[in-house]
């Protein structure tokens, strides 16, 4: 049913990013792309691929962003999936019940067998995670990897989403937001984890970590000009003979 | 938003279908047209025409059609879903409707009954439409109070036109029915001069630094897509010719949608056949082209908050 589910295990599935040290290499994007188009959704099409007008479905892109003018401006890069809401709703509009939120998890998928692709869910969803497959006429969207966390054939450390697994700089966790205890409720506590566009009231479950306050190298507490390197003069540090050798060779 | 032309057609022909059910049904229920065979069949089927060519037009932007059965199921909680279970349930009250005007000629008892039930049967189908689009948070040009009662009156108001036409082609114009067009064009006319006039003075939705919680850091912009050519949400959601050109399209489309035909309809009421019928055939012709354009504004014009991802400073 597309109707949200109310007797969920409070368990919710989802990702934490942390913005300040990806690097924008887009290494989640790929290798999302490469994971999905043999997983659960497969495949994920390439129109065009090596043409003027490639198009492709994607889970997971990466925004690269600049914030702020002259010497305090910087670069953010932003990888951008779904956020897999509490109040989704692309799960709510689906005439067909095709889209659907998982009471145990929290993870929000599309069944494309019944999916009769009006795009109505990709219109609803503020974050634009939903991409339409025009070779199979049915939505595609993030699946959390629900075929590598459940996955038993793999070793306990890959059963994470392709993107955390993959991420070179660590900047992407995988976790439950539902429990208050665990790593990225943590992560999301210390750090001050936000939500994007809180005010359309979706709740999205994925979380992004600010980036760290920009050092510039002139903080209060430290020197805001370095000291020139006096030369020594007249001997003045030196004593004893070369005192004494100072005075008779400067006379 | 992309205006896709099957949308356009489908909330076009079927609002203006309902619109003439919803008229018929008012006029059979107080008696206030006589009930003539041909003027009914004709009424029929002009309005099952437009319905149903409308439903089939909005089956067509489905990546499957054959499964539209489906979406029937999610009534209670799709307004897209409740929209096309209403679609069909109506046609009971409908068909009986018709049956009672078209094979027994009357409006009295029960078949006065189904005339009451087409007339709400449409309104309700109608308001669905409209709340498909009105409760989508993420387009600050639907989700508002204009949006309802736009697709209301312009479904009554070019229902009327339509309306009109049939009374002069089968010599059952009553001032009664002038009157309907002379009030439902101007109140049509109004609400779309409100609705423009808010989305012109609303203020941001969503803005840019809500969309990436940057804005402590200051001014977001774009630096890099994630694509270089344009991907299908971008396609979907990213339309910007009609904002460009929203002043002119918006003149255009008041004189289509209202003021042509208005005058058409109203100015020839009292003028012989030979000139009342044409004009008020024109006058159909005109409103549903006019009608056309002024829905596709109402995609066109939309603007997405996914857009903010893509370098759009606001929503």
């Amino acid at each position: 049913m597309t109707q949200i589910p109310v007797n969920t295990t409070g368990k919710k599935l989802g990702l934490v990013i942390d913005l300040d040290i990806c690097v924008g290499c887009h290494a989640c994007a790929v290798n999302c792309k490469e994971w999905n188009t043999g997983g659960h959704s497969a495949p994920l099409p390439d129109t065009d691929p090596f043409g003027e007008n490639a198009d492709g479905v994607w889970f997971n892109r990466v925004h690269t962003f600049e914030c702020g003018d002259g010497a305090d401006s910087r670069t953010v890069h932003f990888p951008r999936s779904c956020m897999h809401c509490e109040e989704p709703a692309c799960v709510e509009v689906c005439p067909t019940g095709a889209s659907y939120k998982r009471a145990e998890d929290g993870i929000v998928l599309v069944n494309e067998d019944i999916c009769i692709g009006c795009k109505l869910c990709s219109w609803a969803c503020p974050y634009g995670a939903r991409e339409y497959d025009g070779d199979a006429g049915v939505m595609k969207k993030c699946t959390l990897c629900i075929d590598r966390i459940y996955n038993e054939n793999l070793e306990e450390v890959d059963r994470v989403p392709a993107c955390v697994s993959t991420c070179p700089v660590n900047a992407r966790h995988f976790g439950d937001l539902g429990d208050p205890n665990s790593d990225v409720s943590r992560m999301v506590e210390d750090r001050g984890g936000y939500d994007l566009m809180p005010e359309l009231q979706y709740a999205p479950v994925n979380k992004y970590l600010p980036p760290r306050p920009k050092s510039t190298g002139y903080e209060d507490d430290r020197p805001r000009q370095l000291k020139p390197i006096e030369p020594t003069v007249s001997g003045e540090d030196a004593g004893g003979l070369f005192r004494w050798l100072d005075k008779v060779l400067t006379r | 938003m992309h205006p896709a032309y099957s949308v356009i057609i489908f909330t076009t022909f079927s609002g203006a279908g309902y619109g003439l059910l919803f008229l018929m049904g008012l006029f059979a229920a107080g008696q206030w047209i006589e009930p003539d065979r041909w003027f009914g069949f004709t009424g029929f089927f002009l309005s099952f025409t437009m319905v149903v060519s409308g439903l089939l037009a909005s089956t067509f932007h489905l990546g499957h059609p054959e499964r539209a059965w489906r979406a029937l199921s999610q009534w209670k909680s799709s307004w897209l879903s409740r929209e096309g279970v209403l679609a069909i349930a109506g046609f009971v009250p409908f068909s009986l409707f018709a049956f009672g005007w078209v094979i027994y000629e009357s409006h009295d008892g029960a078949w006065r009954l189904f005339a009451i039930l087409t007339v709400l049967f449409a309104v309700l189908t109608v308001y669905a439409t409209s709340m498909i689009y009105a409760t989508l948070r993420t387009i600050r040009a639907w989700f508002n109070r204009h949006t309802v009662r736009i697709y209301l009156a312009f479904a009554i108001w070019t229902g009327s036109v339509w309306f009109n036409m049939l009374a002069h082609l089968f010599d059952l114009h009553t001032p009664g029915i002038g009157m309907i067009v002379v009030v439902t064009g101007v109140l049509a006319l109004w609400l779309k001069r409100k609705y423009w006039g808010f989305l012109d003075t609303s203020p941001t939705w969503v803005p840019a630094e809500s969309a990436t919680g940057l804005g402590d850091l200051g001014k977001v912009r774009l630096l890099d897509a994630p694509n270089t050519q344009e991907n299908y949400v971008q396609k979907e959601m990213g339309f910007s010719i009609a904002r460009k050109h929203s002043v002119k399209l918006r003149r255009w489309a008041f004189f289509g949608y209202f003021l042509i035909p208005w005058l058409l309809a109203v100015g020839t009421v009292e003028a012989e056949p030979w000139l009342k019928i044409p004009a008020a055939i024109l006058a159909v012709v005109v409103m549903m082209a006019g009608t056309m354009l002024e829905r596709w504004l109402f995609f066109a014009e939309a603007k997405h908050t996914v857009n903010l991802y893509y370098g759009a400073q606001d929503s």
